[in-house]
């Protein structure tokens, strides 16, 4: 066992877990042609502008090797990284609290606000508490959160679920962000047009009166840098600047994997994430804390370092690198399936490539929802090619596929439809002489396909799914192998 | 050259015509092609769907057919096969335990190239209509298949050879980079998002005004080729080893591309 091992792997919890197999979410989505129009437009734009920024570096592929190798270097020295951040973190005046799994970090947190008598925070928009489900919990305690991004408070009051990391409201356009304004916003406008000026207009008053009041903010944070304890909210709309120095208590939720060993290694990555994200050069803002300044800003300034199953993905050997992720979704703007689902068919809060491979990796392949996710891509490889670290989803793919098929098989005795033809497959292609004799048969396929020369159905679940879109032509009435046999080996021994 | 031909299991099986042409244009650059009898399949379907004790033995008789010094190259008219020859044979051989069939399936791997890979780097066909005769006054579109792009970088190789073909119209196939859907029983298994997919590169394919769409991998031109037909369309699907092996003598037979 490698040296990054952190004792008994716990898996992660909260919203990580689909509710249903991705091929009938993936169904129910595809129907939905407004989510289609949206999604492809919006991933299309994103996707020209992210490599129209990436082109003009010169040194793009060395920047991605760096990434890469930083991220690597992090994984391999974890336990120690972990250590120097929260002494430095500590020793400026943060105090650092550990989280196990979802529901300890929800607990703590919880605690917190109420130590601070405050029944209502302000959110800047986070991974970490969308994964644990800190606002449902919140709200159970009695206690509000107003998430302040502009997106994910569309998400927030139209009750729905993000379906994209970064752009979380992705799925809806103005006319339908108006209508979830005029209904769900206190005093807003009633002659609110969909322009985008008037509606970010309606939100900046909206907002503005949550950043004024609010004594408690709840942050996620994009970097923690060892040396010198420092965390890091990178954003675009000043949302988060508000909310990171304008209230008395901040808390901030990070995953463990989300450490940097030095401030200099900031340097890759302010050039990687922009451009990868939102296809700019650089973001608006970037916000930088190093535990409590007197006199200014957050005087308690707390951490909640979360595991949530991330250690188990640590001690995954293969699928490890996927804790590289800077959640830039970069992955998800290229992918061909996500264009056309949309996040919600991931059921998890990751959606995507990225989604499909870190889902089941910290909550292990158990569930048969969540275990159908990594066969939820065409392995086209599009996402590994646009990933600023270089994270191989599609090999981490093939790989989680593999160790869901060694869980079945110790788990299911009666063999699937993919089981037996997977089986039948071995026989016919470990052998040329099997598949040879095979091909003896290929006349009759013919003679199936009938005059038209095209087969229509098949029977069976999985065939039956081929043709459904797509006819197979007549096969042919000699295979290769035969017809090589008899003209060219006949003709060599003549 | 001594060059073994790797026709692949869809090509043998279903499109002999595409390992036919291939051998036609090696040997008309004065190539010996031969046939290793024992072969069968890449197993990439089994690796790609997590069947990897499967997988070994379809990726065993690959190397047993293929490992040995009477020919120079192995060549395949696949992107896909080849990435899974070069890259996946040796992680089964390894994740299954066998050190030996590692070690050989990676000298196997390193002698084995896609086509386009092989007329362009090593045989340096530049020109299809001056080296190869190549012939066909048709209306042709290109869609380049995922893993010969992204696996094997195999970049203009194959475009470049088609635009050089005597007679030939080739029109720009747009978002030609996205994938058409096939991904082996990704196809099956989600089936709708794979139709989806299809159904927009279809539609582009139909909107150049191409006769028909060709393409280094059999797989992705079947997938193609039977959601075009499904709807009706008359556009068909060619393999670009059999545009570059049509001459103004000996011309590619239409009918055989589903265009009837």
């Amino acid at each position: 066992m490698s040296g990054t091992f952190l004792g008994m792997p716990v898996f992660g919890t909260g919203n990580l877990n689909a509710t249903e197999p991705f091929p009938t979410a993936a169904h129910r989505e595809l129907g939905n042609a407004q989510l289609r129009a949206n999604l492809g437009h919006a991933t299309h734009t994103i996707r020209d502008k992210r490599l129209k920024v990436v082109s003009e570096l010169p040194d793009w592929e060395d920047l991605r090797n760096a990434g890469s190798a930083i991220k690597e270097n992090v994984m391999a020295r974890l336990p120690e990284l972990l250590e120097t951040f929260e002494a430095n973190f500590t020793a400026r005046g943060g105090i650092v609290h550990w989280a196990r799994d979802a529901r300890e970090a929800n607990e703590i947190v919880t605690a917190l606000i109420r130590a601070t008598g405050e029944t209502e925070v302000v959110k800047v928009k986070s991974m970490a508490t969308q994964e644990i489900g800190l606002n449902e919990h919140l709200e159970s305690q009695g206690i509000e959160a107003f998430e302040t991004d502009l997106a994910e408070l569309i998400v927030q009051l139209d009750r729905d679920k993000p379906s994209h990391i970064l752009v979380p409201a992705i799925h809806k356009n103005r006319s339908q962000v108006r209508d979830i304004f005029l209904r769900e916003m206190p005093g807003v406008d009633p002659a609110l047009t969909n322009e985008p000026a008037r509606l970010a207009e309606a939100a900046r008053k909206h907002l503005r009166r949550k950043f004024l009041s609010a004594k408690v903010a709840v942050s996620g944070a994009n970097f923690g840098l060892a040396d010198t304890g420092t965390l890091a909210v990178v954003e675009s709309e000043g949302n988060g600047r508000m909310c990171l120095t304008l209230p008395e208590t901040l808390i901030t939720v990070m995953g463990i994997e989300k450490l940097l060993p030095t401030f200099t290694d900031l340097e890759v990555f302010m050039q990687l994430l922009p451009r990868s994200s939102t296809g700019e050069r650089m973001n608006p803002y970037t916000s930088l804390w190093t535990g409590v300044t007197p006199d200014d800003g957050p005087q308690n300034v707390h951490l909640v370092m979360l595991d949530n199953g991330r250690t188990a993905a640590l001690a995954d050997g293969m699928g490890r690198s996927a804790l590289h992720c800077i959640r830039c979704s970069a992955c998800m703007n290229v992918c061909p399936v996500y264009e056309r689902t949309g996040g919600h068919a991931y059921g998890s809060t990751y959606p995507g490539p990225i989604g499909a491979i870190l889902s089941p990796l910290l909550t292990g392949i158990t569930s048969e929802e969540n275990a159908s996710l990594p066969y939820a891509s065409s392995l086209c490889g599009a996402c590994f090619d646009a990933c600023p670290v270089k994270i191989n989803i599609p090999e981490i793919l093939v790989h989680l596929r593999g160790v869901d098929v060694d869980s079945r098989r110790r788990a299911v005795k009666v063999p699937s439809e993919m089981d037996l033809m997977m089986k039948g497959a071995q026989w016919a292609f470990s052998s040329g002489k099997h598949l040879g004799l095979l091909e003896k048969g290929l006349p009759l396929g013919r003679l199936a396909a009938g005059r038209d020369k095209l087969i229509k159905k098949l029977p069976g679940h999985l065939a039956g799914g081929w043709t459904q879109s797509r006819d197979i032509p007549a096969p042919p009435s000699q295979s290769f192998r035969h017809w090589w046999a008899a003209n060219r080996e006949t003709k060599e021994q003549a | 050259m001594r060059i073994a031909l790797f026709a692949t299991c869809i090509v043998d099986a279903m499109y002999p015509r595409t390992a036919r042409a291939t051998v036609a244009i090696l040997e008309r650059l004065g190539h010996e092609v031969v046939f290793p009898a024992g072969q069968a399949c890449c197993g990439q379907m089994h690796v790609n769907s997590g069947y990897f004790k499967e997988a070994l033995p379809v990726v065993k008789n690959h190397v047993e057919a293929f490992d040995m010094d009477d020919y120079d190259v192995a060549v395949a008219p696949s992107g896909s096969c080849v990435a899974s020859v070069k890259h996946q044979h040796q992680m089964i051989a390894r994740r299954c335990g066998d050190t030996a069939l590692e070690a050989r399936a990676g000298v196997v791997g390193a002698k084995t190239y896609e086509l386009s890979q092989l007329l362009t780097d090593v045989l340096g066909v530049t020109n299809a209509a001056a080296q190869l005769g190549s012939h066909f006054p048709h209306t042709v579109t290109y869609h380049p298949s995922c893993h010969g792009m992204r696996l094997l970088r195999l970049g203009d190789r194959q475009r470049t050879l088609l635009a050089t073909v005597g007679g030939i119209e080739l029109v720009e196939l747009p978002e030609a980079d996205q994938c058409c859907g096939f991904g082996g029983t990704f196809s099956l298994k989600n089936a709708d998002v794979s139709s989806a997919m299809l159904a927009d590169k279809a539609a582009n394919i139909r909107g150049t005004g191409a006769e028909l769409c060709s393409g280094g991998d059999a797989s992705c031109l079947l997938h193609i080729g039977g959601g075009l037909s499904r709807q009706g369309s008359t556009v068909g699907t060619l393999h670009f080893a059999e545009i570059l092996a049509s001459t103004l003598e000996q011309p590619a037979e239409m009918e055989m591309a589903g265009m009837t």
